[in-house]
């Protein structure tokens, strides 16, 4: 009985060895995000987008959506320090640039107080406000704004 | 015995008027060959301290401003051409050069009185020395940006719109040089409260 124990004991290790990295690399024909790669393959990385670096301002997809960015941003400086958007989109600064100016509503405090300055709250202008890049989504998107719908 | 002294004074007397002709070449030539010996060490040594491996010896250029400028276009970019610290921050023009490094002696004391040897000492000083260096630029028309960047060879129509109309205005005027838009384009800026055009 106990060799017989051990012989399966060993059979089933050996066994699990040889079929560990087939079970590893099997995905059951499930297509992911990366691609019908085995788990323990890379995938091919996806081409990199390239950033838009001039555009003309992009129109807004719905009311209140944060304006784009239609140009690149390659090492602007946004921190406690300095804001390199602000040297061409603050109050005193677009008119001589041509650039759009910060909307008075980031002037405002939470509770609706109006500042001399950008609230903190705002200052962080990529929270919002984004570069463009031509890309294909991975996933389909059936967004439509409200006035589009109006128009049904 | 004193008209044997007179001799030996007027023979030497001879010799310091009229030395002999292979006597003066071998003067002319020894001082030639050690002008050139001393003029190119001289050279060498200061074109050693013209490199970046140089300037990156020092743990407070390696570990602040050289980092920050692994991140820019200044370093890595589609084409591949580079500018290491001296392109932008010693006159290639040696006239310029040797001011600039005089003054750089300053920097020497600096390194060894440890003005800026940790982060936050760096930090600290670093608004006084990014505006040493605009001063710097902003005073000789950014003589070293257009090392590189020649005025006359830029195409406005390969620049974006918003960077073309600048150059055309500003810049071809001359009201404005390179360093008054392009700040921290090659190292990460100071505290830019008082900064003008900035805020």
């Amino acid at each position: 009985m106990k060799t017989l124990t051990l012989a399966f004991t060993l059979v089933v290790a050996a066994a699990s060895m040889v079929g560990a990295p087939a079970a590893l690399s099997d995905i059951g024909g499930l297509e992911s995000l990366r691609g019908l790669k085995p788990l323990d393959s890379t995938n091919n990385a996806p081409e990199m987008a390239k950033y838009q670096h001039d555009e003309a301002p992009v129109k807004r997809n719905y009311v209140q959506q944060p304006p784009v960015i239609p140009h690149a941003i390659r090492g602007y400086q946004v921190d406690l320090r300095g804001n390199k958007c602000l040297s061409c989109h603050s109050w005193d600064n677009y008119k001589e640039a041509g650039a759009t100016k910060v909307s008075l509503t980031h002037f405002e405090t939470r509770d609706g107080h109006a500042l001399a300055e950008i609230s903190p709250r705002r200052y962080f202008c990529l929270q919002c406000h984004v570069p463009q890049a031509v890309a294909n989504p991975p996933v389909a998107n059936r967004y439509q704004s409200t006035s589009d719908l109006n128009k049904h | 015995m004193s008209k044997q002294r007179t001799a030996i004074l007027a023979r030497y007397w001879q010799l310091l008027t009229r030395p002999a002709a292979i006597a003066m070449g071998l003067i002319l030539s020894a001082g030639f060959f050690a002008g050139i010996i001393f003029w190119g060490g001289f050279n060498t040594g200061l074109e050693m301290t013209n490199r970046e491996e140089f300037c990156i010896g020092c743990h407070e250029m390696r570990d602040n401003v050289y980092q920050e400028l692994k991140e820019t276009i200044h370093y890595a970019n589609r084409s591949g051409v580079r500018a290491t610290c001296p392109d932008c921050h010693v006159p290639k023009e040696w006239t310029y050069k040797i001011i600039r490094k005089i003054k750089a002696s300053q920097e020497v004391w600096g390194k060894i009185t440890g003005v800026i040897d940790t982060r936050e000492k760096f930090l600290e000083h670093r608004g006084e020395m990014a505006a040493r260096e605009w001063a710097r630029m902003k005073a000789n028309d950014s003589r070293e940006c257009r090392n590189c960047h020649n005025f006359d060879s830029m195409d406005f129509s390969e620049q974006g719109r918003r960077g073309m109309a600048q150059h055309e205005e500003a810049l071809a005027s001359g009201e404005k040089t390179c360093i008054d838009c392009h700040k921290g384009i090659a190292h990460r800026l100071p505290d830019m409260a008082n900064v003008e055009g900035w805020q």
